[in-house]
């Protein structure tokens, strides 16, 4: 793998992390944390591991996301007691 | 509680996408024995298919592909596949899962191994994604989205 590009995805990786973290909205979070495991995945794939990085993209890029949709729908920012 | 809408495009590119990405689920579950990928990414992968219609459309239409008391059965029926094989070879004389001891008649050990590995992989694919949906319909359960 070309290690420029390595170093671009790992640049992307800690900028998404950042975002994901610090972000106040929690739907913009869950699609930061979507496009970590797209990148997660790429620089898995980029270190041989086929099968770990097809896993992630199909589970942590697919259906975590809709999961954690799914849960920010159905909560509330404040509590209602 | 945020604001619903409904939007017809969304609704149509996911039943545009939705067929396809099952189709490569299946491909990923038979082509599991030799090239990467395997049970488990094509049942998610399926699930995901499935997912994508129930989040884009709602409980109206995720009705027409795969309904909810449809999926308890799917996952027993999928973990009954697995064991079965694994027992049967066993009650022939081989160890659990030992896939060259399937009564298939007419087949070299090869060809029953590829054999016994495909049954393996649907099985698991199937429990799979009817247990990622089985998640997802008994979190939205009493709520309606799109």
């Amino acid at each position: 793998m070309i290690w420029e590009l390595e170093l671009i995805i790992y640049i992307f990786l800690a900028i998404s992390a950042v975002v994901a973290l610090e972000v106040k909205d929690l739907l913009v979070a869950v699609v930061m944390m979507t496009i970590f495991s797209f990148l997660m995945a790429l620089l898995f794939v980029a270190m041989g591991a086929i099968d770990v990085g097809f896993t992630e993209a199909v589970i942590g890029a697919g259906v975590t996301g809709i999961l954690f949709v799914v849960v920010v729908f159905q909560t509330s920012r404040k509590s209602n007691d | 509680m945020r604001r619903q809408f409904h939007s017809p495009i969304v609704l149509l590119g996911a039943r545009l996408l939705s067929p396809y990405i099952m189709v490569f689920g299946w491909y990923v579950i038979i082509h599991g024995h030799y090239s990467p990928g395997g049970g488990f990414q094509g049942g998610a992968l399926l699930a995901a298919s499935v997912l994508l219609i129930r989040v884009a459309g709602g409980r109206r239409v995720a009705r027409l592909q795969i309904q909810e008391f449809a999926t308890t059965p799917l996952a027993v029926i999928g973990v009954v596949i697995y064991f079965a094989t694994g027992l049967v070879a066993m009650a022939m004389g081989g160890y659990f899962l030992d896939y060259s001891a399937l009564p298939i008649p007419g087949m070299e050990p090869e060809w029953l191994r590829y054999t016994g590995i495909l049954i393996i992989e649907v099985g698991i694919g199937l429990a799979v994604m009817a247990i990622l949906v089985m998640i997802y319909d008994n979190m939205v359960r009493g709520e309606d989205y799109a």
